[in-house]
Formats: C-alpha cells, structure tokens, sequence
C-alpha cells in the first residue's frame, strides 16, 4: 500500500514538485474511489475540494429536465479535476459522474490554502499548474465552441 | 523559346488521361451519418483504379458537375470507395446516388501521405470529423505492414458518437496493434467515451516524438491546433503531414483555382509538411 | 538571336507574304480595327492593316489617333491578345451522346491552321509561358496545344511602344529575339516603305525563300537597330524585378493592399486583357431536347468572389485579399511556379482598368516602404 505522496509523486500534474512539497500537500489529500455512475460531487453542493484523477474517468454534467445529464467534457487518468476550491463562493457549477471505476486522490480546498498562505512558493506553484490546466481547459473549451465538424459555412451569414 | 510542339496524338497520354473520364457504377451504398454517405464503385471497364494513400479523384455525375473527393478505400485491393458529404449541387447529387448509378471519375490525382515515410518510427493519426476519410488508406496500408512501424496511434475526434465514421472498423485496429483513442465535442447518454477536443488527445498518446511521423487530417483550423500540439512536443515541422483543401476545377493545375501562393493543392498536395505550410497558413486569404 | 535567313520586303512583299501564307493553307489573323481600338481579325490584304494609325494609351485611358506617316504597324498592343486564338474563352472539352453509356465522351480538340500576323515581343514571351504552363507541366491541355501545333508566327518589332508599356524592364521586348517563323520591322525613312525581315528557323527559312525579297544592307540594319532604341527610349512604365519576388511574400501585410482595395473593383478586365493569365473554369451543361451533355473549359478570373469558393464560403472574401494574389501571383509565385515572372510588359492591365490602377506604380509604393512600420494605435475617440 503506497503512501499518498507516492501516488502524487507519480502523477502528471506535480511532475516536477520536490519530496518535500508533495509530503506538505499529502497532509491535505485522501484516497477515495469512486464507482460507475457515483457522483464526485453535484451542482450547488459546496466545493471546497480538487480532485486528482489517478485511473478511471469522470464526466463534467450539466442536468437539464428534458434532454437529461448533458456532459460537457469527460477527464480522465492523468487529468485534475475542481478548481472551485480557488475562487468563491466556493460551489460546484456542474455535477461530476463516474463513468467508470474511478480511483482518485482528494484534496480539502481550506488545508491546501492554508498550506500555500504559509508557504507561498509552493503556492505560486500550484497556482502554476492550475493555471496550465484551466488555460489548456478553456483553448479547447473554445474551439469546440467553433463547432468545427459541424456544417461548414452554416455560421456565415 | 521552344518551337511549337508536335500535335496531340496517342503518345500525349498526360493530357488525354488527365481530362478523360471513366465510369464506374455504384455498387454498395452505406449511410454514415445524417449526411455523409460512403459509396463502393466499380469500374465499367474492368480496370481497377491504382492510388495512393491520400489521392483524390474528380468524382461527378453526367450534367451535374464533378468535385474533388478524397478516396477512402484499401490500396491494395477492392473497389474505388469514396466517402462524400451532402453540402452542395454536386456532393448532394454523388451523396444521393444509388446502387447501380454510374457516375464520373478522373483521376487519381495528387501527393499521397507517403505513410511508408513512416517505417521504423512511430505514427500517430489524427483525424477530426470527415477527416478520417483521407486518412483510412494511410491506416489500411500501414496495417498491411503492421510490422515495419513501431507505436501506431489513432486520435480521432467527431461532433457526436454518431457522427464517427467507419465506427466497427476502426474500434477492430485496436486489436491489430493500434491505440485508437476516440473523442467527441458533445456526448450522448449512452456515450462513455471521451468528450473533448481531440488536440487534448495528442500530450496523452504515446510516441516519441523525435521519431514520429503525424498525418493530421480535418477542418483545416482543428489541423492548425493539433499541429501547434505536436510542435510542442518536439515532432518536427517537416514530419507533421496535413491534408489540404482549396477549391478545385481540373484537379491537374490548370485551372488555377486551388492555388496556396505558390503551391496547388491538387498537384503540389493535398498532403504537405507543416515545414512547407507554416509560413502560408499564417497569412489570412492567402 | 535566330541565325537564319534575312531580307527585306517593300509593301508589295508585306502583300506577297499574306498572299503565300493564305496559299500555304494559313488562315492569317492580325491587326485591324474594330469598334475604335486595334483587335485581332482575319487579313486578307495589307489594307486591313490599322494604316497609318497611332493610339495613346495610359491608365484606364486608350484613344487611336491619326499617325503623320503611312505605318502598319505604329501603335502599341490592343486588349485583345493572341490568348483568345490559343487559349478560347469558351472550349468545348468534351461532348456524351445520350444512352452512351460505357462509350467515352469525345474529346474535341479541333484546330484551324492559324498564322499569328503581327505579334509583337511581349506576345511572344507570353505564349512561350502559356506553352510552358500548359503543356509542359505534369498534366498538359491537350485542347491548347491542338490549336498551339497548328501555329504559325509573324512577329513584329515595336517601334511606337505606349505610354503603359515596360516591355523593356521585364526582358521581354520591344525586339522580337526568337519564338517566331518570322519577324519584322518596320522603316520608314528615306530609302523607303520597308520591313527587315528574320527567319526564325527552317519554316520562316522556308516562306523566304518564296517572297520577292530584296537584300539587307547597312542602312537597313542601322535603322532596324535605331527603331528599338528609340523603342526602349519611350517606354512608358517600368518594374523594377530585382528581389520583387521576396518584396511580395514578405509584404502580404502591406497597407498598399489595402489602399488599392479602396479603388479596384473586382471588375476582371485586367485578367480578360492578360495575355499570360490562364485560370480557367469547368461547366458542364445539359441539353434538355436531345439528352446529351458537353463540358466546356471557360476562363475564369481570380477576382470573382466565387474564384476561391469551397463549400461554406470563399477564401478570399475581400477585394484586398484578391488583388493582392493577382498581383502576387503574377510577378512572385509565378517565379516558384513556373521558372520566370507572369508579366511580360504589355501594359494592357493598366491601360485597360476602370480605375487606371497601376501595376507598376502599386509594386514602385510597396518597395518603396516594405515591411511598413506599426499602423497608428492610438484611439481616435481620444484624440
């Protein structure tokens, strides 16, 4: 059984964070599974917590009455997941679904800040890589808007 | 200034070739998708028509008019097949062509993939919507010879599940050795796949990129984001191969239209390297 | 320069030589008049020569006009070039009978046998490019080059260039150097109405040898040479062609794209008039009566919003992005394409534009600011 900053340690998103760091974050986080069709979280629900998506996938939903859950992205092993634990009112804005067996590590959004109001390069750095996530998240999030298979020349006037 | 040349006769076979027609009858007709349409052709006289991976043939009907279709069959057997989608006079007429129509071909004409470029190194395929229609003779032919590449990859991103293209086809190169990583832009409820962009895909898959050829094929803007995906993973420019469109009338380069400055697309292309591309695709209207 | 036969002819050996060519089984097509400019027509006799005629010719402005002597040939190119013999704005490529199914439609390339009189040293450059473009590339138009084998060629040395020409900037005139079966110059001068004639080769050799033709002396080769000094001295335009190829790939940002925008109206003419443009087109037309179906070749310009159509819309929506691939086309990817420039001096762009653009005035404007520095970017509500 491997200690939680083992399992960090190889995951893509702290490439590069030293032993040391990872051991500080570790304090914050706790395995936890998730199995088909469980809900990491749900719309509304207070978010105060970053996952990180060690195997398996979760879709992004958003729920309407009719057409049902609509996934808006799905992420998957390597992937994080939540940011809502950065910037208030602290809420989540979409449900998340297993949509598999899905292992992940979870971090408390409060013990994260405090770790990074007392050590602030370490907070710069994971401010970096959520950066990097959210910058790659909203390129694609936009191009996708530009429905590029869809019937060429339809958005011409 | 050479003197005027000898007259037309039966050793000009370039200029007759390029302008003459053959008819090839519809003999199987499968409905992709809403609006796409794969059609099976085979010739009426008997001879099969020979191409390359990544050629195009003038595909048209008697009195309608005829555009360039890419051609999406096996190279190194079987009927002419052309995957075509309904978005004009002309495509809406090949598109709701049925079994037994005979209809128009020229060609074939063009730069092919060249995906035997590609033995010894890893390959990593990357389509977005129609774009896998070019691309399925690169994989055909590369599956033919499974052994003589290393990682092949298969990121293909479409609008909706339903939207794929040769769906049981491609999940069926999983088992020959190839990682097919599939994605859409909007899921479906039964859909436990990937949603996403397909560019996402490119960091996830594995290949080494200073061994790596990438043939990317799709709307001409999803290339540019996948090819700036690549690049920043260390493929060179001259080993990232895109499929170009551009208007086309002979499909020979005399009509002038499918010009990119100085390169046709029909002759010159439709595939190129980025090393060739990048200075061209940054200028608007070129 | 062709090494072959020289002579001289008066008017009444300018009238044998039609005379011989028409025996020879030669329809002769040349200079003549018609709605009041120089056009190409049939030639029967010297008389349908534009005689005595001179034009003025500048920006969006052509005007013939009334020469002091008994000239020919005195006057600078027309808008028609020797593209619309060649190379027809309409061709029928291909006709299918009905029910012809299996049978291959016919193809029709039909030619008459056709003596280009008169064609001066920028046509002549402009159809070797149109030979190279067209039949020696991978694929080669067979139609063109029916009509191009059934070929004959009387050039003419340019005595009276116009006030667009720049022949002489691009290398491509006004003296005739080879390409033709024949070429002629034209002199007026005391020792009388005469043409110097050369032989381009056995063919030209060949209609010599049958002529009344009298022999070349001194005076005559002095006042050949004389005719295109003064020729080159009253050039009206000129292109400068040094690095003119990388000043136009470099510069497809410059403001002048967009200043010329502002005047060009997509009208065309300047690729109708050009005698080195060849974009063509494809319709195929369907006869409702008798059920069969022809497509013809019809020439195409890529100033027409369609030019660059694909499905969905055009690449090149704007006029700025249109002129700029003409004239970028024409006097740069040319060179990558084709081994030399599009443009062979005639001036029939300029002379021939509603908007009296000018070709050589919007490259002289790009050169003379390339890479222009950053446009002002401070807000005018501000100001």
């Amino acid at each position: 059984m491997r200690t939680i900053d083992e399992l960090l340690h190889e995951h893509p998103f702290f490439a590069g964070l030293d032993a040391e760091a990872l051991q500080l974050i570790a304090g914050c986080a706790a395995n936890r599974h998730a199995r088909t069709g469980d809900y990491l979280y749900r719309e509304g629900e207070p978010a105060d917590v970053f996952y990180v998506i060690r195997r398996g996938r979760v879709a992004i939903e958003a729920d309407d009455p009719v057409a049902g859950p609509m996934v808006i992205e799905t992420v998957d092993d390597g992937e994080v997941l939540g940011w809502s634990w950065l910037i208030p009112p602290h809420q989540w804005l979409f449900d998340a679904r297993a949509l598999e067996s899905t292992s992940t590590v979870v971090f408390d959004g409060k013990c994260l800040r405090t770790k990074c109001d007392e050590d602030p390069n370490l907070g710069y750095d994971l401010m970096q890589r959520v950066a990097q996530v959210m910058y790659a998240r909203l390129q694609a999030a936009r191009i996708r808007l530009l429905d590029l298979y869809g019937v060429p020349g339809a958005a011409r006037p | 200034m050479p003197p005027a040349p000898e007259a037309p006769s039966a050793e000009w076979p370039r200029g007759h070739s390029a302008f003459r027609v053959r008819e090839f009858r519809v003999v199987d007709r499968q409905q992709d998708t809403a609006d796409t349409v794969t059609l099976a052709l085979a010739p009426l006289d008997g001879q099969p028509l020979a191409f390359a991976p990544g050629q195009f043939t003038m595909l048209g009907r008697v009195g309608v008019g005829e555009v360039p279709i890419s051609i999406s069959g096996n190279p190194d057997r079987g009927l002419l097949v052309h995957t075509i989608r309904d978005v004009g006079g002309v495509t809406h007429a090949l598109a709701t062509s049925d079994v037994a129509d005979v209809l128009d071909v020229r060609g074939p004409f063009g730069q092919g993939w060249c995906v035997e470029d590609g033995y010894g190194s890893d390959v990593v395929v990357v389509a977005g919507g129609i774009g896998l229609a070019p691309l399925r003779p690169a994989v055909l032919r590369l599956l033919a010879e499974r052994d003589r590449y290393r990682k092949v990859s298969v990121l293909y991103g479409a609008r909706t599940p339903s939207d794929r293209l040769y769906p049981s086809e491609v999940a069926r190169w999983r088992d020959r050795d190839v990682d097919v990583v599939e994605v859409v832009d909007q899921g479906s409820p039964e859909w436990l796949g990937r949603v996403g962009l397909v560019t996402t895909l490119v960091p996830r898959a594995h290949f080494e990129p200073g061994r790596t050829l990438a043939l990317v094929c799709g709307p001409e803007v999803m290339m540019r984001f996948v090819t700036l995906a690549l690049l920043d993973l260390g493929v060179p420019p001259d080993r990232i191969r895109l499929s170009m469109e551009r208007s086309m009338k002979c499909g020979v380069g005399l009509c002038g239209h499918c010009q990119l400055r100085e390169l046709f697309v029909c002759v010159d292309g439709p595939v190129l390297d980025y090393a060739t591309l990048a200075p061209l695709l940054a200028i608007r209207e070129l | 320069m062709a090494s072959h036969a020289m002579a001289v002819l008066d008017v009444d050996g300018l009238q044998a030589l039609l005379d011989l060519l028409r025996a020879d089984g030669w329809t002769v097509l040349g200079p003549t008049i018609l709605d009041g400019v120089v056009t190409h027509g049939e030639i029967t006799s010297v008389d349908d020569f534009p005689r005595g005629v001179g034009d003025e010719q500048d920006a969006g402005h052509y005007r013939l006009r009334e020469r002091d002597d008994d000239a020919f040939f005195g006057y600078a190119v027309g808008p028609q070039s020797w593209k619309a013999e060649l190379f027809p704005a309409h061709e029928l490529l291909a006709r299918r009978e009905p029910d012809a199914s299996g049978v291959p439609p016919r193809l029709a390339p039909e030619a008459r046998a056709v003596a280009l009189f008169g064609v001066r040293s920028c046509d002549l450059h402009a159809i070797a490019i149109h030979d190279h473009v067209l039949l020696s590339r991978s694929h080669a138009d067979v139609h063109y080059g029916a009509r191009r084998a059934e070929t004959l060629t009387v050039a003419v040395s340019c005595s009276d260039p116009g006030g667009t020409c720049f022949c002489a900037s691009t290398g491509t005139g006004p003296s005739p150097t080879d390409g033709f079966d024949l070429s002629l110059t034209e002199l007026l001068d005391d020792n009388g109405h005469r043409f110097v004639v050369r032989s381009g080769g056995p063919r030209g050799d060949h209609l010599l040898d049958r002529l009344p033709a009298l022999p070349v002396d001194l005076d005559d080769l002095t006042a050949d040479a004389a005719v295109t000094e003064r020729a080159v001295s009253v050039m009206g335009r000129q292109l400068d062609l040094d690095g003119l190829r990388d000043l136009l790939y470099d510069n497809s940002d410059h403001p002048q794209w967009d200043d010329v925008a502002t005047r060009c109206l997509s009208c065309t003419n300047c690729t109708l008039v050009c005698p080195t443009c060849f974009c063509t087109s494809v319709e195929d037309t369907a006869d409702l009566v008798d059920g069969s179906t022809e497509r013809w070749r019809v020439w195409d310009s890529c100033f027409t919003s369609e030019f660059s159509a694909m499905h969905g819309g055009s690449v090149r929506t704007s006029t700025r992005s249109r002129y700029r691939q003409w004239a970028t086309h024409k006097l740069a990817s040319w060179i990558d394409q084709f081994g030399t420039s599009g443009c062979v001096g005639c001036g029939r762009c300029i002379t021939w534009c509603p908007a009296a653009i000018d070709l050589t005035a919007e490259v002289a404007a790009i050169r003379a600011t390339p890479a222009a520095g950053p446009i002002d970017q401070s807000d005018p509500a501000e100001a």
